[in-house]
């Protein structure tokens, strides 16, 4: 099998919208201790295709997004269709498909913090990250704010999550605190 | 203990004794606390006996269907010669329920335990946690202590000496509700989008990867080693109101209350007690006005339902609830229950997986509908709309997170129906002329 058809068909061009817009050319994830590291995953489950979800996450944790490419090349590892590969990865929030800020911020804004005021968390972030918008990234590149869906720790009431890092009971007037950490 | 906080004293802290103690997180610490002695007893058991142990003690599942966990154990048909899997549900996902978070990342190991317990006792080699993937620090706890378990021989390929072998793998999920369902769950652990399966069969017969599964919830899991430690009798014995419900429970409280964190009491615990003495009551110069006490999918109890409750599986159905997952959130009366209600119904538009007609459809029109009530765009038809909607979502679809939806916009309306009465009413008094469609 060459590496041009691994995983099934080549997508044409213009399915492949990342490649013109993201400069540089794709670089495999999957190799040296990456690979092992997958290498040791598979020994986990009775199938190949059990070991997707931890796949995708590796290349996040690599390349901060799941490109097209990397779709291609999770794909041929695993013997699946680049077909399948998306429609798992469509299926879960947490995956990103385009590149996000270097800081992604997901404010909790469920009930049990919504009733904590935790859209006014959320305005305040959207305020001073210059952001404007929930799911647009900032102009200097470096934060995206969402509403995420409970994150689990209501008690603590409202919680946030930068990026791997989680922080409880963030209010409003903390949030300038918080970004001035980050930046 | 509701951690950040002192132990209350009335709690009963069998699970949560070391939440907050950092120590109890390494295997040395976690040892020195008693740790892996319950498993290093069961190894040394027949596998039907723990099942018999835990039968007796009136163990029922905690994450929320309240399913007797002995009797789900005795489905597992030991030498039918085929593998045996058990998977552990920390995709702790339903808005209010933080209890398994806390039991992850302060006792990791009581977990490790606890799964290692469960395998040897279903006859399977290998044990899944699925942890939602928001949940970085338990993930990170609980990679820590399945490393320096497997580095100890306490699980792996002889298990602390007794020749089997235990496997424990952390799986890490990415963002999906639905997976907290058991099938959903499955799927989602093969690598498939985590739509939940039909059953029959079920897990028992044909779970993942199509073979005999259990699936247990964390705190389930962890409360088998006490059990196996004291005696079936002893963990009988934590009982206040009717044997049916045995033991103690973890409830994490969050909203509109002065202490908000996880809380074990035992089973029939007086509701009012627990609200107003273990968690502080109200917030200064505020009074309650309703309680969902088993995470956003149960009925909305109002506050004289929930002070007449015996905090128990049968307890909160003589109320007009469930006990759920025992996520409790309290909403005191500066909140609009529409308000409230609608954001639980955007929760579970967001969430449906969009398998079954009833649901993808019926959540997303009940959350239109309750917005537009919300906004004061709503009619008094609208009312009737969502009660027949709700009808339509109940009992007809794969999975129940589309009762789910129903329950407490059907719940919220039979009960403060006032509230949107009287949302609707505004619009007649002030007429919005571009009615939104």
């Amino acid at each position: 099998m060459t590496p041009d058809l691994v995983g099934g068909l080549e997508s044409p061009d213009y399915a492949s919208h990342d490649k013109a817009a993201h400069g540089p050319p794709y670089t495999s994830v999957f190799v040296g201790e990456v690979r092992t590291e997958l290498d040791e995953l598979l020994t986990r489950y009775p199938t190949k295709m059990a070991a997707l979800l931890p796949a995708l996450w590796i290349v996040q944790r690599e390349h901060g997004w799941v490109s097209e490419e990397a779709i291609k090349e999770v794909a041929g590892l695993l013997d699946l269709t680049p077909a399948y590969v998306k429609g798992v990865l469509t299926f879960y929030t947490m995956y990103h498909q385009h590149p996000v800020g270097k800081y992604f911020i997901q404010v909790c804004t469920t009930s049990p913090c919504g009733i904590c005021g935790a859209e006014d968390v959320v305005r305040a972030f959207l305020r001073h990250t210059n952001a404007g918008e929930l799911g647009v990234t900032s102009p200097d590149g470096k934060f995206t704010v969402i509403e995420v869906e409970c994150l689990g720790a209501c008690g603590f009431a409202t919680p946030v999550m930068v990026n791997e890092e989680f922080i409880e009971s963030v209010t409003p007037d903390k949030v300038p605190e918080l970004l001035a950490r980050l930046a | 203990m509701g951690y950040p906080h002192y132990p209350h004293e009335r709690e009963s802290t069998v699970l949560s004794r070391y939440f907050g103690d950092a120590e109890a997180r390494t295997l040395a610490g976690w040892k020195k606390r008693g740790g892996y002695k319950a498993l290093d007893k069961a190894l040394g058991m027949a596998p039907a006996d723990i099942v018999n142990v835990i039968k007796d003690s009136g163990l029922r599942g905690r994450g929320g269907a309240g399913f007797p966990t002995g009797m789900k154990w005795s489905f597992m048909k030991p030498g039918d010669g085929k593998p045996h899997y058990l998977c552990c549900n920390a995709d702790e996902s339903e808005p209010g329920t933080f209890k398994d978070r806390e039991l992850m990342r302060w006792t990791p190991h009581a977990l490790v335990e606890g799964c290692a317990i469960a395998a040897h006792a279903i006859g399977a080699e290998t044990a899944y946690v699925y942890i939602r993937g928001e949940f970085t620090e338990p993930l990170y706890w609980m990679d820590q202590a399945v490393k320096e378990a497997y580095a100890a021989g306490i699980i792996g390929k002889n298990a602390m000496g007794s020749g089997k072998r235990i496997d424990v793998h952390v799986h890490k999920g990415a963002g999906a509700y639905i997976c907290g369902e058991e099938t959903a769950l499955m799927e989602s652990l093969e690598g498939r989008r985590g739509n939940p399966r039909i059953k029959p069969p079920f897990p028992a017969v044909s779970g993942v990867f199509g073979m005999p599964t259990t699936i247990n919830n964390v705190e389930t899991l962890i409360a088998a080693a006490p059990i196996l430690m004291n005696g079936a009798d002893w963990y009988k014995k934590m009982c206040l109101s009717n044997p049916k419900s045995t033991g103690t429970k973890l409830y994490s409280v969050c909203g509109n209350i002065l202490r908000p964190g996880t809380y074990e009491v035992v089973m029939g615990f007086s509701f009012r007690e627990f609200l107003y003495d273990v968690c502080g009551g109200p917030m200064h110069g505020r009074k309650f006005k309703a309680v969902i006490p088993g995470g956003a999918s149960v009925p909305i109890q109002t506050v004289e339902e929930a002070e007449a409750t015996l905090m128990d599986y049968e307890g909160f159905v003589a109320q007009g609830s469930m006990l759920g997952s025992g996520g409790v959130i309290v909403i005191d009366d500066a909140q609009s229950m529409v308000t409230v209600i609608a954001r639980i119904a955007r929760f579970f538009a967001h969430e449906s997986c969009g398998q079954c007609t009833q649901c993808r459809e019926g959540t997303a029109w009940t959350t239109k509908i309750m917005e537009r009530i919300r906004d004061g765009q709503g009619t008094i038809e609208d009312l009737d709309t969502l009660l027949d909607i709700g009808e339509q979502m109940t009992g007809k679809t794969i999975c129940v997170l589309s009762d789910s939806c129903a329950v407490p916009v059907v719940s919220g309306i039979k009960k403060f129906r006032g509230e949107f009465e009287a949302l609707i009413q505004g619009r007649r008094f002030h007429p919005v002329v571009a009615a939104v469609a």
